[in-house]
This record gives structure tokens, C-alpha cells and sequence, in this order.
């Protein structure tokens, strides 16, 4: 019951958001009692699911493995609560920061539905169900990306809608496919079937593809195009709820697929995604250093950082048939899924204060930026954390995260990727830094800011609120870094034993199915 | 029949992904749309759709008399086709209002968004 309900939630918000069209301030409380309503039900899922295990919900009373199943394990509840809190802090800032014209055109319900989706896909247990809420997820994002028409926003839609249809075109057929080869949708039910096949191989080029279309939406090394050509071109608020959580959408896919569903020949697979992981890393901070505007900064930051939990997933994959490294396999999923936690909690921060910058000051281009201390000293220090826990300065949450993944990198002997993702550390700190110095430090322009200030008021106050909210989170990651640890140790324990998740869902073995005419035509 | 819907899965598929690789938008969306097509053909075609054998069950009976076709894929298949239809409606609207803003229909005129 309470797994449905962190999609019914939302959902039912952008119902009555709709049902509320034209009213922008009944829409907006609507969309904040929505996100603080997941809230709740995200941390009654986690205590449940510590608490009893995995929750498995049958929809519409058809048992496992005919009907669709919602599966809530401690991964997913993790990032139902990521995906609640990015929701409330998204939800409010829009209050203070978004204009009337997109207020009215469906901002807040459009919101709603991407978060439902997001929702539903990270409790899917049933692979075509998961592409359809990767659809109604892309849907709305869409439509969100383009809201108020601007010229950027179009031309870099065009780019976002062609790359991601492509990637859902090919998640699509390769559901078809392995529908065809092995008869069944239910993930778990997958798995078993999948390891019955009698050559491996059969089932890691059908899982091939799949990770393809994964790799698209989550945007890793070759296929990341899209996602600096058009973060950085719609409203803040809207990069800042794309950036926390649509390509984490697919790294959970990514890890659901190599640990539950192919997990057949994980060794080989682990090596490609190190491979892939490094250049994602590299390319992205790459990106990021030639780039003179905050956001743009940002965007190819994602990027990269996408890069370190595929590291985590890559280096648990290669040990995965070495006797005696069970622990060291453990802790490199713990980083993942830790890095996962503290990066959409920064990042999406991150953006919310890029869009409090080009509020006070009309333009978050660095070149135009300068003396932001001085005019707003609170706005810099929440920067500052936020930035220096993304490099992975010690005490704040990114340096748990990326000394829990350097150990494990350590442990497994795995020393070029440690040695790529310090390095990429340390550009990434010089390009937090060069934000930090060229916008924040020195002296403010010549001419003084054209908008912002004026337009304040009890808006500014819904914009700071979920910055300060944030930075309180990721202070707290990084203080309270062991309760956080203990709750990635329960969530990878879950991802590397696919045991539990098969079993939560099929309690007893299925029967076979009756086999389906043969290929007479 | 399996031959022949192979045969325009394969032709589906290669004529839709030329046709994203040109520079036209136009051919953009024509090209996302055969693409998808060739995709719903593709599950439709591993339900190894048999002429004239509905997979009805006779009274009495818990399986249908073989040889049956699975009737999964064509749900799947429904689900995909509405999905498609409703991107495909906004991509064509999405390429109108880009070519009213930008006055081209040629991907090397979209350069606002470059990384310089």
C-alpha cells in the first residue's frame, strides 16, 4: 500500500493541479502538501523496508509474475526519498522563482508528473512498465524543457527530445526481444529465467542494448551529447530538477540491470563499464573546464560524475567472481550508492543557487559575474558548501562518498580508475574554484545588476529556503556520514544478493509457462 | 509471414535511422517515427503471430489448443503505438516552433546552444 502511494501521491497532486488551472497559488500549495506528502510515505517506505524487507504490491490483485508488481527494496526506497526531497525543494523554490506566464501554462502539474514518474520507475519490478514511466517521464520532461518558448530552450530540446526518443526506441525493442527469448516481463521472474539460459552469452548481448538505452538517459562517456546542449537553457528551477534526477533515473536502471537482471557474465561487463565510467569522468570535467557560465559549468559536471557511480557499480561487477573479495565488492556498491545519495542532494543545489544568482544578478555568465561576497555574503557561503562537498573537500558529503569509492578502487586492486577519478577530483575543484573566484571574489561589475533585488520580497524567501534546506542536508551527509553509511551498506546488501529482491517478489518457484507455438509461419 | 514482418523490421529500421541522420528536421521526425514503428513491429513480431489461430480457450481447457500465438506483445504493442503517437505529436510540434524561431530546417543553423 505505501509503495503505491509515493507514485499516487504526485500523480493525484497534478490531477488537482489541473483541476486548479489558472489558479497559480492553489497549484503551488498543491505541489508542496504533494512533495511533502512523498516525503512522509519515503520515509515510512525506508523504515519499512529496514524494518520487513523488501515490499512487494501486486497491481490490481494479479499475483507475481502475471500482474505488474511495484517492488520496493532499500536501494529504491533511498531513491524514492532522494527523488521526495529534490520534489519539496523543487516545489517550493518554484513559488518565489517561477513567472506567471509558465506558472499558468502547467508548471506545477508538470512537476508533479515527472516526479511520479521518476517514482515509479525507481519501484518498477516489471521491465516494459519500467519504459513506460521512463515515458512519462521524458513526456514531461519535454514539455517542461520547452515551457515559455525561448529560442535556446527549443534548439537544445531538439537535441534532448532526438537523443532520449532514440534511447527509448531502443530500450522499447530490446524489451520486445527479450519478451520473445525468454517469456516473461517480471524483473525477478527475468533473472531466474535469464540465468536458466543455457549459454551466458545469449543473455549479455540481449542485455547489451538495454544498457545502451540505459547509458543514453543517463548520459555516460559516448553518448552524453545531449545533456550539455540543453541543461542550461530552461529555467533554473527546472535544470535543477532535471540535474538531480533524470539521468540518476538511468544509473539506477544501470544497476538494476547489471546486479539483478544480467548479471551473467558480470566480470566482462564490469571491465566495459570501468572503461566507460573513466571516459565519462574525463570528458565531462574536460567539458567543464572550457566553460565560462555557471550552468554550463554544471551541466558537463553531471556528466562526470556520472562517471564515479558507474565506478562503484564497475569495480563491485569485476569482483563479482573473485573469491574472497565479497567485502571489497560490498564497499565499491556502499560508494555508489553513497555518491548517488550525497550527488542529487549537491547538484541540484547547486543549480538552485546558480538560479538565485541569475535572480540578484540577471546572468549567471562568468564573465559578467564578480563580488558576489560582498553584496550577498550568505548566498556565497551556501555556494561554498555545496561546491567544495562536489570536489570532495573533507568533513562535506562528497568526500565520504569518494573515499569509500578510493578504498574500494584500492581494495580491488583497481588502481588506474582510482588514479582517474583523483585526478578528475582535482579538476573539478579547480573549476568549482574558478566559479567560486570569477563570480563570487573580486569585484563586482561595472554596471550595476538590471534585474533581481527589486523583484525580491517573499519570493526571495522561497528561493533561499530550499537552498539553506540543502546545504543543511548535505552538512548532515557529511557529519552524519556513518548513520549514512550504514543505510548505503543495507541498500547495496540488497543490490548484490538479487536473491532477496527474486524472492520478496516470487516466494516460491514458478512453474514453467505453457510454451508458446513454435516459429511455423 | 515471419519472413516478411523480418523483412520489414530490417527495412524499418534502416530507412528510419538514415533518414535521423540527416541534417533535415523534417527528416528528423519522419525518422523517429519509422524507427518506432519498426520497433512495435519487432515485439509484435516475437509473439510469432499465426494466421487464423485466435489463442482462445476452450471450455474446459486451461490452455489454448496448440499452436497458439502469445497474445502479450499486441497489450505491449497497444501501449507503445499510443506512446509513440502522443511524442510524435509533440516532436512535430517541437520542429514547427523551432523552425518559426530559428527560419531553418537545417540542424547546422541550431548552433545557440553550442558549447563555444
Amino acid at each position: 500500500m505505501i509503495v503505491t502511494l509515493a507514485i499516487l501521491i504526485p500523480m493525484l497532486g497534478a490531477a488537482l493541479c489541473v483541476v486548479a488551472w489558472g489558479h497559480i497559488r492553489t497549484q503551488h500549495a498543491i505541489g508542496i502538501a504533494s512533495a511533502l506528502g512523498l516525503c512522509a510515505v519515503a520515509a515510512t517506505l525506508i523504515y519499512r523496508t529496514s524494518v520487513d524487507g523488501t515490499q512487494v504490491v501486486a497491481m490490481g490483485g494479479w499475483a507475481t509474475p502475471y500482474g505488474i508488481a511495484l517492488v520496493a527494496d532499500r536501494f529504491s526506497a533511498i531513491m524514492v526519498s532522494l527523488a521526495a526531497i529534490v520534489g519539496l525543494a523543487v516545489a517550493i523554490y518554484s513559488v518565489g522563482a517561477t513567472d506567471r506566464q509558465r506558472a499558468s501554462y502547467g508548471h506545477v502539474p508538470l512537476v508533479l508528473a515527472m516526479i511520479a514518474a521518476v517514482c515509479g520507475a525507481f519501484l518498477s519490478g516489471d521491465l516494459f512498465n519500467l519504459y513506460v514511466w521512463f515515458e512519462l517521464m521524458l513526456l514531461s520532461s519535454f514539455v517542461l524543457l520547452t515551457l515559455g518558448g525561448e529560442r535556446p530552450q527549443l534548439e537544445g530540446a531538439i537535441k534532448y527530445v532526438a537523443l532520449n526518443l532514440f534511447s527509448s526506441i531502443v530500450f522499447l525493442a530490446t524489451t520486445g526481444v527479450i519478451y520473445a527469448t525468454v517469456g516473461t516481463l517480471n524483473m525477478a521472474h527475468l533473472a531466474e529465467r535469464l540465468d536458466a539460459l543455457e549459454n551466458p552469452m545469449l543473455a549479455t548481448s540481449l542485455g547489451a542494448p538495454l544498457l545502451v538505452a540505459f547509458g543514453i538517459k543517463a548520459a555516460v562517456f559516448p553518448f552524453f551529447f545531449w545533456l550539455p546542449a540543453s541543461y542550461h537553457t530552461p529555467p533554473p528551477v527546472v535544470s535543477a530538477l532535471f540535474a538531480g534526477l533524470l539521468t540518476k533515473v538511468g544509473v539506477y536502471s544501470l544497476i538494476r540491470a547489471t546486479t539483478l537482471l544480467f548479471d551473467q557474465e558480470q566480470v566482462y561487463v564490469g571491465h566495459a563499464m570501468l572503461v566507460v565510467a573513466a571516459l565519462t569522468m574525463v570528458t565531462g570535467v574536460f567539458g567543464a573546464v572550457t566553460q565560462n557560465d555557471m550552468r554550463r559549468i554544471l551541466s558537463f559536471h553531471i556528466v562526470s560524475q556520472i562517471g564515479y557511480m558507474l565506478m562503484g557499480l564497475g569495480v563491485a561487477l569485476t569482483l563479482a567472481e573473485t573469491p574472497g573479495a565479497e567485502d571489497a565488492a560490498a564497499l565499491a556498491m556502499v560508494g555508489s550508492v553513497f555518491y548517488i545519495m550525497h550527488h542529487i542532494v549537491v547538484k541540484t543545489n547547486l543549480f538552485l543557487i546558480a538560479g538565485a544568482v541569475i535572480r540578484v544578478r540577471g546572468t549567471s555568465d562568468l564573465k559578467s559575474l564578480g563580488g558576489i561576497v560582498s553584496t550577498h555574503p550568505f548566498l556565497s557561503i551556501l555556494f561554498l558548501i555545496s561546491s567544495l562537498s562536489l570536489a570532495g573537500i573533507p568533513i562535506l558529503s562528497g568526500f565520504w562518498a569518494k573515499l569509500v569509492l578510493v578504498r574500494a578502487g584500492l581494495e580491488a586492486g583497481a588502481f588506474w580508475i582510482v588514479g582517474v577519478s583523483l585526478a578528475v577530483s582535482l579538476l573539478t575543484l579547480f573549476s568549482m574554484m574558478k566559479i567560486w573566484t570569477r563570480g563570487f571574489w573580486g569585484a563586482a561589475p561595472e554596471q550595476a545588476s538590471p534585474a533581481g533585488e527589486q523583484a525580491g520580497g517573499s519570493g526571495l524567501a522561497m528561493v533561499y529556503l530550499p537552498i539553506v534546506g540543502l546545504a543543511l542536508i548535505t552538512l548532515a551527509i557529511g557529519f552524519g556520514a556513518p548513520a549514512i553509511y550504514d543505510v548505503a551498506v543495507a541498500a547495496a546488501a540488497d543490490l548484490l544478493d538479487p536473491e532477496v529482491y527474486i524472492r520478496a517478489v516470487l516466494p516460491r518457484a514458478v512453474g514453467a509457462i505453457p510454451e508458446v507455438a513454435g516459429g511455423a509461419s | 509471414m515471419m519472413l516478411l514482418l523480418a523483412v520489414s523490421v530490417g527495412v524499418l529500421f534502416a530507412t528510419g535511422t538514415y533518414m535521423m541522420m540527416r541534417r533535415s528536421l523534417v527528416k528528423l521526425v519522419i525518422g523517429l517515427a519509422l524507427v518506432g514503428h519498426a520497433a512495435n513491429l519487432l515485439i509484435y513480431t516475437g509473439a510469432r503471430p499465426l494466421r487464423g489461430r485466435p489463442p482462445l480457450v476452450e471450455t474446459g481447457e486451461s490452455v489454448p489448443p496448440a499452436p497458439f500465438s502469445d497474445p502479450l506483445p499486441a497489450a505491449l504493442v497497444l501501449t507503445a503505438i499510443v506512446i509513440g503517437f502522443g511524442i510524435v505529436s509533440y516532436t512535430v510540434v517541437l520542429v514547427k516552433r523551432a523552425y518559426q524561431d530559428v527560419g531553418s530546417d537545417d540542424l547546422h543553423d541550431y548552433t545557440k546552444t553550442d558549447c563555444a
